[in-house]
């Protein structure tokens, strides 16, 4: 008898072809249909290449929403909390988009690709709602995720490789900026935005030219070391950079089912993200409601210490000489980079305040055996990594 | 500057007049805005032809509660109580009901009405109760108050009994035909009540609750059939009297455009012709969905709220038909001196669910089913002496009609239902003088109700008590700050009752009070 093999019900990217050949690890998951790899080598190699030189990620499979139509603005500032008025054509802005009860549904970049038109990018397929968001409103909402290839590249070399494609007026491009080259006769969008917190662009182009750009993207980046890399890299880039992630630091709060589950901006420390001041958008109402009367909630970055990552820890913080437990960890780490343990956790208010030393109980396995320690962790602000160069323009040739 | 009011009521209905006048009545300063020239929206009387008057929508009175003719100390006369109500059947072997009494069928089916009205009629009288009450919010939201009026709900469900709660719960959900199956033999008796369950909505009587939708109709005063003096526009200007007389401002002839939004919460009105008026408190009498896509505008209010406003089912599926008469049909085995009677035209209850099947598919019922009135019979006002009118509410012609609403398919409809007619009155056609047909799309048109339905909402168990019109709406209070709606849309539903306005009133000075 032979054993039949049933081809998996999941999309290709465009670059499967090529990561394949570069696949000797065969860890793939599945990300919104498609074939996403955990690694392709080694993921740690693959991790100090977004530090050290630059690695290339796979974006294909992340959502990706055409919004265009005279209602495009007004439609995408009713939609997000911050006030999307103010991002001009050729910009980028990260934006949370709120249920009615101002709990986070998703969050995503919105890129301003020219005047009126924009492209809404997330983890999540969030269709359903942006078609109620549009009811009322002149607008046209097409699903471009599968018509759009993209890769991130992420780290110092990044800009002296994509230099070397003769991507002309690169240098000039800021931080949350996008700017449109020509890439054998197809348009090739360059955003300076990533999700490793490091110097890092993301490139959108038509799915056809999709091998012949990474053909030239890994020709020009032979000597400045570049390398394919998975989710588990990724994963541990975004960390160090503290930035959120759905499933992960928080539950869209479409898929909550127990109340209290969800969260709010303010919540996730996004609150600079909630523009007041801006018309009607959608969780306002009860988003001013949590303002004046405070959060249950609040997402805090830590510094820990020892060097066992703190993974689903439960948080303590002392009151009259007792621990009392306050939340919880979300996500957590070694962060080779800073040489810091390092997690995002989420605490009840009024506990987390940035300086704040809480405690969190960390178990960790040796040869079968479970031991448990008690760590000191301490709020931090500012993100774990954050390296001048990731803001540099022109950036530094590495 | 606009001029400033306490509360600006958009729509003048009967609803809109009730809450009007209680919020005058309460001390505060009301401006009444109504679009058309006429106070009542649906309940009216108007003329259709030279000398010939009738009331256009609503033309049986049979839910007016007792709380808002106490509460407004309403009084007006009455032309007819008391009607009675003709089952036509084919071979003239038509069944009479009138209240608890009943002629024409066995010994059988006559005890077992009188069981079924009992019942009924009690499940109505708890429904009543609900009916009078701002529905309880659930969930994290709920004040002791919500929990209290919960219990009490609870607690008059538990006072029926065990046996008789637990055949409300099992009625309640369920469809009339088959509760009509298993308790009668008559199937003129079995389309009458039918027909009762099912006017004015978008259901056939093998639909789900259709039994809610009977004791609905029930739960004023047991289905106690009314004609005021005049056709029904009596009410509303007895309503717009009281709320005069209250202090409250009506200015009719007066379109509002838009509702005006400040900072997340209602501020005032604006007309088509330009006029604004200022208001913390707006209440629309207006159904949910103009209320909400067209007077808000939907990027004023929350995304899922919009959403579930947009997908409410509000499509008319009842047509109205008027005839002026040189005199009065002769209707098969129908003595002159019951002329003053309601007859109903739905000789069993699969003729009903039938004339239903078209309405599902876009199309207008080939064999309607009417509920007939000649209102001249009582009322010699409405008509030149010795001459008639009869009023008909014609089923189904639906709001979505796969043709689309037009005078040619308006016409068409007006032929099939004289047909109709002239199998039971022969020499209907040639009594015709005039003749107006108001379709849903007309209603909606002329009426300013979106869709045409009687309800401003199909009155189904989603779209009831606590979730009515949507869920995060159900206490007449918008998810605006000082946007409130009274009108049928709101709880608990349509018919020419006042219970949406005086339940929202209440409401809104209570929610003032706690401010």
């Amino acid at each position: 008898m032979t054993i039949q093999e049933v081809e998996q019900a999941r999309f290709k990217s465009p670059f499967y072809p090529r990561q394949a050949e570069l696949d000797r690890l065969n860890r793939w998951h599945e990300w919104k249909g498609y074939s996403s790899a955990d690694g392709f080598f080694d993921t740690t190699l693959e991790y100090f290449a977004i530090r050290n030189s630059t690695g290339v990620f796979d974006l294909t499979p992340m959502t990706k929403y055409r919004i265009t139509g005279p209602d495009s603005l007004e439609f995408l500032n009713r939609l997000v909390t911050r006030d999307m008025r103010k991002i001009k054509p050729g910009r980028v802005a990260y934006a949370v988009w709120c249920d009615d009860e101002g709990q986070v549904i998703d969050d995503g970049t919105i890129f301003h690709l020219r005047e009126g038109e924009y492209r809404l990018c997330s983890q999540e397929r969030h269709m359903a709602w942006l078609q109620a968001a549009a009811i009322g409103m002149d607008v046209s909402i097409v699903d471009e995720t599968h018509d759009i290839a993209a890769l991130a590249i992420q780290g110092p070399t990044s800009f002296s490789i994509l230099q070397k494609m003769d991507l002309d007026g690169l240098e000039n491009l800021k931080m949350f900026g996008l700017t449109h080259f020509d890439f054998k006769g197809t348009e090739l969008m360059v955003s300076r935005t990533g999700f490793t917190g490091d110097l890092g662009y993301e490139v959108w182009l038509s799915p056809d030219k999709a091998e012949a750009f990474w053909d030239a993207l890994f020709a020009a980046g032979k000597f400045h070391g570049i390398r394919a890399m998975g989710t588990d890299a990724l994963e541990q880039s975004r960390i160090e950079a503290g930035y959120i992630a759905a499933y992960v630091d928080f539950l869209p709060a479409n898929v909550t089912v127990r109340s209290g589950r969800s969260r709010s901006p303010l919540e996730l420390g996004l609150d600079w993200l909630v523009d007041f001041k801006k018309p009607n958008f959608n969780g306002r109402r009860a988003l001013a409601k949590e303002k004046r009367e405070g959060s249950t909630w609040r997402l805090v970055k830590l510094d820990i210490e020892g060097n066992k990552p703190a993974h689903h820890s439960y948080i303590y913080a002392k009151s009259g000489g007792r621990k009392k437990e306050v939340g919880f960890i979300t996500s957590a780490a070694w962060s080779p980079v800073c040489k810091q343990n390092i997690a995002i956790g989420t605490v009840r208010t009024p506990h987390g305040k940035v300086g704040d030393k809480l405690h969190v109980e960390v178990f960790y396995q040796r040869e079968m055996h479970w031991s448990r320690l008690m760590a000191e962790a301490t709020v931090v602000d500012k993100p774990f990594w954050d390296p001048p160069r990731r803001r540099a323009t022109p950036p530094g040739p590495y | 500057m606009s001029e400033r009011y306490d509360a600006i009521v958009v729509g003048a209905g009967h609803n809109g007049l009730v809450c009007a006048s209680l919020l005058a009545k309460a001390g505060k300063k009301v401006l009444v805005l109504e679009a058309n020239d006429q106070v009542g929206g649906a309940a009216v009387s108007r003329s259709f032809a030279e000398g010939y008057s009738v009331s256009a929508c609503a033309h049986l009175l049979y839910q007016l509660q007792p709380q808002v003719k106490k509460d407004l100390g309403l009084k007006f006369d009455l032309a007819a109580d008391r009607i009675g109500t003709v089952a036509l059947a084919t071979d003239g072997n038509h069944v009479r009901l009138n209240g608890d009494e009943i002629f024409g069928v066995s010994d059988e089916d006559a005890a077992s009405y009188k069981d079924f009205r009992r019942r009924m009629t009690r499940f109505a009288d708890l429904l009543k109760t609900f009916l009078n009450k701002s529905p309880p919010r659930l969930g994290k939201d709920a004040s002791k108050a919500d929990l209290f009026t919960l219990a009490q709900l609870g607690f008059d469900l538990r006072r029926l009994g065990k046996t008789e709660m637990r055949q409300f719960l099992r009625l309640i959900g369920i469809n009339i035909f088959d509760e009509l199956e298993e308790r009668f033999q008559n199937p003129v008796l079995k389309g009458a009540l039918s027909v009762d369950a099912v006017l004015g909505t978008h259901l056939g009587p093998r639909s789900p609750n259709t039994i809610l939708t009977y004791l609905y109709r029930l739960a004023g005063s047991h289905g106690t059939l009314s004609m005021p003096a005049g056709g029904m526009g009596t009410v509303s200007n007895a309503l717009a009297q009281s709320a005069r007389d209250n202090g409250a401002t009506i200015r009719t002839g007066m379109r509002v455009k838009k509702i005006v939004i400040e900072n997340g919460r209602a501020a005032g009105v604006e007309t088509e012709d330009g006029e604004s008026f200022s208001s913390w408190l707006v209440v629309s009498n207006a159904d949910p969905k103009s209320t909400i896509m067209d007077l808000v505008s939907a990027r004023n209010v929350e995304t899922g709220f919009t959403h579930r406003v947009h997908h409410m089912r509000c499509k008319g599926n009842a047509a109205k038909l008027h005839l002026a008469l040189d005199g009065l049909p002769d209707i098969n085995g129908i003595d002159k001196r019951e002329y003053g009677d309601r007859f109903l035209i739905a000789p069993d209850h699969k003729y009903v669910e039938r004339a239903f099947n078209h309405a599902k598919y876009g199309e207008t019922s080939s064999n309607p089913i009417l509920e007939i009135t000649f209102p001249s019979f009582r009322d010699t006002t409405l008509a030149p002496t010795g001459k008639h009118v009869m009023s008909a509410i014609v089923q189904y012609a639906p709001y979505d009609l796969k043709e689309g609403w037009s005078d040619k398919t308006r016409d068409a409809f007006t032929e099939v239902a004289i047909d109709k007619l002239a199998e039971y009155a022969p020499d209907i056609r040639s009594r015709i003088t005039a003749t107006e047909m108001l379709t849903p799309a007309d209603i909606e048109q002329q009426f300013n109700i979106t869709g045409g339905h009687w309800h401003h909402g199909e009155l189904t168990l989603d779209q009831f008590l606590f979730t009515r019109p949507v869920g995060g709406a159900a206490q007449y209070a918008m998810p605006l700050d000082g946007l409130y709606l009274c009108g049928a849309g709101a709880h608990p539903g349509g018919g020419v009752s006042g219970a949406a306005g005086r339940n929202a009133a209440r409401s809104i000075l209570k929610r003032e009070k706690t401010a």
